[in-house]
């Protein structure tokens, strides 16, 4: 902060769920704030704001990240997909139909960052990325219980949803 | 007894709000922005853990740019008396614990809020504070009563001469952690002013009750303040009672005329939304060389704050688990420089169990009996203590169904003799019970001119399906498809409800349900079925009038671990849990909120603690990063089953609470499977690598 005390702010673009966005933010931002106060897009949740529960997991350019940890104008130009753009218009994504018949939330407050890690824990399989627990490195890892339990560590359910979770990415996963 | 016809209860039910849950369109408190000039108050916590607020200098705060006042002792307005004194918010100097809140920052941004308050200068006058719980404390004094309202000690017999006789005694000491609820949702409020009434946009565990607390306060009728809450992340207790956030929010919103959010951040809420007490267990068992217990005797010794007493009920349980003619539980507290305790899931029955059940594996050994027979041989007939019949109870058909499908039968005791790899492999049983409570509650049935119904009640969904659980209710008692059904919940606009607590919601709200649909089906007849009617219902007075019974829900649990004999590291893997819980309104639901709290109470058991800094006098893990709860990786496939039990003493739907007898029990025949599997005694939870190995 200068010696004037005035936020410093910048412009940025940002491509959410498909929508073109220019919006001046303070530098000090999150993403996760910029989502959730700025753009109204409340589904990325805040559980912590530290990168250790997982709540605001979306995806940056097909990645799954901590939405708290990104500082906004850092993420200039980028795509970002959160909860509120994983179903095709009225059809849900197979992830939340899978959520839904799984019974896999309860509070539904981790939900989102579940959902949104869930579809990139599917993407870095398809993609052949290792976890500490696959075993042969050098096929594409086939998500069943050991893997999918490994991979979605970073979202915490204090619900205890994680039996259901997993058994909903499990299925989405076949 | 009115029968209904069952067709949606006991039928599994999709969430109702699982679409907007799923797409991130449900809205929790903080999502709430009334207009957009909302602004953000920070709240300022207490260094010190002991002494008084000198002075504030907010200077260097008020001269930032978008920043609209900071509140403190000096200049907030005054409030009303207040039950629960933590929420007398900055109406005293006082500071009496560290984390305690001792001013706020209204700014036009969260960053410059959050910026702001880092600039405060809160100048103290510090005192040297106590905040280590020892069973041998000066202070330590009987309160008049444990919570909710249950005497403080009980003595039936002669205890202390039946363990002298005894054949068979163990005398032992546990320890419980303080533990945090951590819901993921952190405590939130929005609030305006409006009409000169207040609306607040709150997570919490009922609004009905947060609108009285806030009525008070601030010199309303209680019909001029408004709380909406129509999703909650999560409670677990921790949302039962208002916290001072909600106060702040309100206060902010008076003093700047604004719409102010407020939220908790994870760390402050390890101070300011209270926590399961650590507490100090001796428990001291005589028996027949058979098992027979002749004398049980459970002290627990706990802390509050100075604040405000708060007696957890710890060894309620044990009033009622097993016969013994000869019984002795007694609850101890130590006022202590530290935050509040308050209610975390199954306060009482949780850590209680842990110490009564983890002795009764420890009596097992010593007898040279089963277990689940040991439990079964002492199995009583009526209430053990107060004589009066129980409305139902199936423990010994839960151990029994669940030692079939555990495969318990070929179980050898000896411990520490099974080796898989590089674990050693045991098991391990405990019994769970949690009281089946009912309160008065009201609500309204409205048969609308499409065909539809509305059912309206200040109840909380926190997570617990309380909504559909309704719905299939309200369907069931209107004799109409849930589809036709709309339960209106979350508003304390709507009929006044008791608490989502003790779980005891859908027993309360579901008898004012039926009770609402009922009259309204009267109303239709006697109206020639003509639309729109309504209907309401006050359950105050049956409720009032419910015979005098022993009402509990059981179950047993049962788990098999394994465990690292070079790093002592503990993994569960197995989980299941048999429970006896009256009528399941929705199994779906159902089977995840007792997956939820086994889950919990793995946590418990092996790394849920937290620790005091003895140098500044606050719990020093206050993250996830340092207080851990369980992650996807650490919990195995739970299994969960219930036997059938038809209970019709209960409410009309046949019910008992299921929020929290998923975590009693769970710690001990986690504990109890980690002894089998290494010999190794844990009594101090969790159930840390250094204290199996070394
Ligand atoms: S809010 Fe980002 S990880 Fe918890
Ligand atoms: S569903 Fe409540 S925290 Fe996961």
């Amino acid at each position: 902060m200068d010696g004037t005390n005035l936020p410093e702010t910048a412009t940025i673009t940002l491509d959410v769920n498909g929508v073109d966005h220019e919006i001046t933010v303070d530098t000090r931002s999150s993403l996760l704030d910029v989502l959730r106060e700025h753009l109204d897009l409340i589904g990325a949740k805040k559980g912590c704001d530290h990168g250790q529960c997982g709540a605001c997991t979306v995806l940056v350019d097909g990645r799954r990240i901590n939405a708290c940890l990104q500082l906004a104008v850092a993420l200039h130009g980028s795509s970002i997909t959160t909860v509120e753009g994983l179903a095709d218009g009225d059809g849900l994504h197979p992830i939340q139909r899978a959520f839904i018949e799984h019974d896999a939330f309860q509070c539904g407050y981790c939900t989102p960052g579940q959902l949104c890690s869930a579809v990139g824990v599917l993407a870095e399989a398809a993609a052949g990325w290792p976890s500490v627990v696959t075993q042969d490195l050098s096929a594409t890892p086939a998500l069943d219980g050991d893997e999918i339990r490994e991979r979605m560590s970073g979202n915490l359910c204090r619900c205890g949803a994680y039996v259901n979770i997993v058994a909903a990415i499990g299925e989405v996963a076949e | 007894m009115t029968v209904t016809p069952t067709r949606a209860v006991g039928t599994d039910f999709d969430r109702v709000e699982a679409a907007e849950k799923v797409t991130g369109t449900a809205r929790y408190a903080y999502e709430h922005a009334p207009d957009r000039d909302t602004v953000y108050a920070v709240p300022v916590q207490s260094v010190i853990a002991r002494g008084e607020v000198v002075n504030v200098d907010t200077d260097g705060a008020l001269t930032l740019p978008g920043v609209i006042a900071a509140v403190w002792h000096g200049n907030a307005p005054r409030l009303g008396p207040a039950d629960d004194p933590e929420l007398a918010l900055f109406q005293s100097r006082r500071v009496a614990y560290r984390g305690q809140l001792v001013a706020g920052v209204i700014a036009e941004t969260l960053e410059t809020a959050r910026e702001a308050a880092r600039r405060l200068r809160v100048e103290y006058a510090q005192e040297p504070h106590d905040v280590v719980l020892r069973v041998d404390h000066p202070k330590m004094y009987k309160p008049s009563k444990v919570n909710p309202a249950y005497p403080t000690d009980t003595e039936y017999g002669d205890p202390d001469a039946a363990l002298e006789k005894a054949a068979v005694t163990v005398d032992l000491t546990y320890s419980t952690p303080a533990e945090h609820n951590n819901p993921m949702e952190p405590h939130a409020t929005v609030a305006v002013w409006e009409n000169d009434g207040l609306v607040v946009y709150d997570s919490n565990q009922g609004s009905s009750a947060v609108r009285d607390t806030l009525a008070g306060l601030f010199g309303l009728p209680p019909d001029a303040v408004r709380v909406i809450a129509p999703h909650v992340g999560g409670g677990f207790g921790s949302k039962g009672t208002p916290r001072p956030g909600v106060v702040l929010a309100a206060l902010a919103a008076k003093v700047t005329g604004r719409a102010v959010k407020v939220t908790m951040t994870r760390q402050q809420m390890f101070a300011l939304v209270g926590y399961r007490t650590p507490i100090i267990q001796r428990v001291r068992l005589g028996a027949d060389e058979d098992g027979t217990l002749r004398a049980i005797v459970h002290d627990a010794f706990e802390q509050t704050s100075t604040v405000q007493e708060f007696a957890e009920q710890t060894t309620t349980p044990t009033r009622i688990m097993y016969a013994a003619p000869n019984r002795r539980t007694t609850h101890r507290l130590a006022p202590l420089d530290v935050p509040t305790p308050s209610w975390m899931r199954a306060p009482g029955e949780c850590p209680g169990m842990f110490a009564l059940e983890s002795a009764m594996d420890e009596l097992a050994i010593a007898c040279g009996v089963d277990p689940i027979e040991l439990r079964i041989r002492n199995e009583p007939e009526t209430d053990p203590e107060s004589g009066l019949p129980f409305s139902s109870r199936n423990l010994v058909a839960c151990l029994r169904e669940g030692a079939a499908r555990f495969g318990w039968a070929d179980r050898d005791p000896a411990p520490g003799v099974r080796r898989e790899g590089r674990r050693l492999v045991g098991t391990g049983v405990a019994a769970a019970t949690y009281p089946a409570y009912r309160l008065p509650s009201r609500a309204t049935a409205r048969a609308e001119p499409d065909g539809g119904f509305t059912v309206r009640i200040a109840a909380a969904d926190i997570g617990t399906g309380a909504r559909t659980a309704l719905t299939q209710i309200a369907a069931d008692a209107l004799r109409t498809a849930p589809e036709r059904v709309r339960v209106e919940v979350g508003d304390s606009a709507l009929p006044t409800a008791s608490l989502a607590g003790g779980s005891s919601g859908t027993a309360s709200w579901g008898t004012a349900v039926v009770r609402a649909c009922e009259a309204l089906l009267r109303e239709l007849d006697r109206y020639g079925g003509r639309r729109p009617q309504e209907a309401a219902a006050d359950t105050t007075a049956e409720v009032e009038a419910a015979e005098r019974l022993s009402r509990h829900a059981f179950g047993a649990q049962f788990a098999e671990v394994g465990v690292d004999v070079d790093t002592g590291e503990v993994r569960v893997s197995r989980l299941l849990g048999v429970f006896g819980v009256g009528r399941v309104i929705n199994p779906k639901t159902a089977r995840s909120q007792f997956i939820g709290g086994m889950t919990m109470g793995l946590g418990m058991a092996l790394m849920e603690e937290g620790v005091m800094d003895v140098e500044f006098g606050d719990y020093l893990n206050h993250d996830f990063a340092q207080y851990h709860i369980p992650a996807c990786a650490d919990v195995p496939d739970i299994e969960v089953h219930w036997v059938d039990e038809v209970d019709d003493r209960l409410n009309p739907m046949g019910s008992k609470g299921i929020g929290e007898i998923g975590i009693v029990g769970t710690a001990a025949a986690v504990a109890n499977a980690v002894h089998h599997a290494t010999g190794v005694r844990v009594r101090d939870l969790p159930i840390r690598l250094d204290r199996l190995v070394g």
